[in-house]
């Protein structure tokens, strides 16, 4: 069986600076992989590279058995690549239900019911629809952040570290609505995260990035290893 | 007195077509941060298309140009944006040169086309009268002037803001790597934006033939008054570049009222340096928590 996304030797570059030096990794449909490591090991950039916002200078990413390397970035999401990137980032003039509204817009589906199941797993957001996304506090627009993703349909949802500097009440649900996107809903995603307890209660499958290249990969169960914890320590 | 207020309906019509002007440049500029110089090429391209339609139109060819121009002018900075500008985003200085480039190119372009010398556009005669208003004359021109200015930035208010195609536009013009991520044909939203702003430049251009001749060379005496308006209306920013066309056509009008043209320019010139000094981010900017 050949997975949902296939990532081989990618490599990718700021300028001259290399950060990523060929780098593999798999996510099975309807499974979860935890991307791991320290700060600046170049977890964010192989994200920005497998969505072409930053396009790789070598390997091949392959989403649903189609080679999706050389593919402008809008294109990849509406194959079903859904993203989140770092920082619960939004359109902050818009209102929140505006950045659902152009997020809508620019599927291929356009169906309404999308922006109503993406406000089913953030009840939250529904009282603040008409509010500017830029007035939210960090967590509200991380989940706005994350709704806008689901409302492209995807069937593959790519979080970038979800709940760095959020307030604890929210992460909380945030972790909750990933848990249950991923185990109800089948939904495969491919999580970069820097602490284990996350990825030990989520993952299917890990690696572990150091210096531009997977250091560690395997199942959940090898997440106890030794080795893992001292290629996490700070 | 009578000539001070004479001096009224100048000063808000030349701010009407600064206002033209700024709001295409405030687009390139704040979207995609494009510095182009050849934005005053296509005020010119706009006014010389209603020279040509007079051929055929005579006394009318002004309306008619209206639209005319939009899509010529609109045309013109397509073509710049799909061939060259793209080529260059993210590099703002090599961009300036760029257009600066083009721009020669397209004055000595309409001098082998329409001669060096200036020529004249004859404004329909209904517009040729003026009214009276508390002692001073209101000429029907700059009043036309006025309203197109106005009419523009309605439609464009209404297209930035009720229409799917704005919001995209202001999407991308917020946060362009989200909006690629969302699904956005980024470059697509990138072409229309560049066509609108330089279709209102030829709008612009036409509504200069009511108030004086046109020559290859019309849009440099404009272009840099319209990125002053811009900067000092702050980036992307409808309510700014409108307050900041209007303050400077009417700065400029009664400098040269009240001193000569060369000083009024100077004036000008300090003014926005002072004003910047105080206010570097202009009169309006985007203001959230997002961005703080």
């Amino acid at each position: 069986m050949t997975a949902l996304l296939q990532v081989t030797g990618l490599e990718a570059a700021y300028g001259r600076a290399r950060v990523l030096f060929g780098v593999d990794a798999e996510v099975e449909a309807g499974s979860l992989l935890c991307v791991m490591g320290r700060n600046g090991v170049g977890k964010t950039t192989l994200l920005n590279a497998i969505m072409g916002v930053l396009p790789p200078t070598g390997g091949r990413v392959i989403f649903d058995g189609e080679d999706v390397t050389r593919l402008p970035t809008h294109e990849r999401v509406r194959r079903g690549m859904g993203y989140v990137p770092q920082g619960h980032e939004t359109f902050p003039q818009l209102t929140v239900a505006e950045n659902l509204q152009v997020t809508l817009d620019a599927t291929k589906h356009r169906d309404r019911s999308a922006i109503d199941a993406a406000l089913d797993v953030f009840p939250r957001l529904e009282e603040f629809l008409g509010r500017r996304a830029g007035f939210l506090s960090g967590g509200q627009q991380q989940q706005l952040a994350i709704a806008r993703a689901l409302v492209t349909r995807p069937r593959l949802l790519i979080l970038d570290e979800p709940t760095e500097g959020i307030q604890p009440s929210i992460v909380a649900e945030i972790e909750a609505a990933i848990e249950r996107l991923h185990q109800e809903d089948g939904l495969a995603v491919l999580l970069v995260e820097q602490y284990l307890e996350l990825a030990l209660r989520l993952a299917d499958a890990f690696v572990i990035i150091e210096g531009g290249v997977v250091r560690r990969a395997g199942g959940a169960e090898d997440l106890h290893d030794d080795e893992v914890k001292r290629l996490l320590a700070v | 007195m009578e000539s001070l207020l004479n001096q009224l309906p100048v000063g808000l019509s030349i701010g009407a077509v600064l206002l033209l002007i700024a709001l295409g440049l405030t687009f390139t500029f704040g979207q995609m941060g494009v510095i182009n110089m050849a934005h005053g090429e296509f005020i010119m391209a706009g006014a010389y298309t209603a020279y040509m339609l007079q051929d055929w139109f005579h006394g009318q060819a002004v309306i008619v140009a209206l639209p005319v121009a939009f899509v010529v002018a609109g045309t013109l900075g397509w073509i710049l944006e799909r061939a060259a500008i793209r080529h260059f985003y993210g590099r703002p200085l090599d961009t300036l040169l760029l257009t600066w480039g083009v721009s020669l190119v397209l004055q000595q372009a309409a001098r082998d086309l329409f001669g060096a010398p200036n020529v004249q556009v004859t404004a329909p005669s209904w517009l040729s009268g003026r009214v009276e208003l508390l002692g001073g004359n209101l000429p029907y021109a700059r009043l036309f002037i006025m309203g197109l200015a106005t009419a523009c930035v309605v439609g464009i208010w209404a297209y930035m803001n009720r229409s799917r195609q704005g919001r995209r536009m202001r999407a991308v013009m917020q946060n362009r790597e989200l909006a690629a991520v969302s699904g956005v044909a980024t470059g697509r939203v990138d072409q229309l934006t560049f066509f609108i702003g330089s279709g209102l430049a030829g709008v612009a251009g036409v509504a200069l033939t009511l108030i004086g001749p046109v020559g290859p060379s019309l849009g440099t005496y404009y272009i840099v008054d319209a990125f002053l308006v811009v900067v000092a209306g702050g980036l992307g920013q409808l309510r700014g570049a409108v307050i900041a066309a209007l303050a400077l056509g009417m700065l400029n009008s009664y400098g040269e009222f009240w001193t000569d043209a060369s000083l009024a320019k100077v004036i000008v010139f300090v003014v926005i340096v002072g004003f910047l000094q105080v206010r570097p981010q202009g009169l309006f900017v985007l203001r959230s928590r997002a961005l703080t």
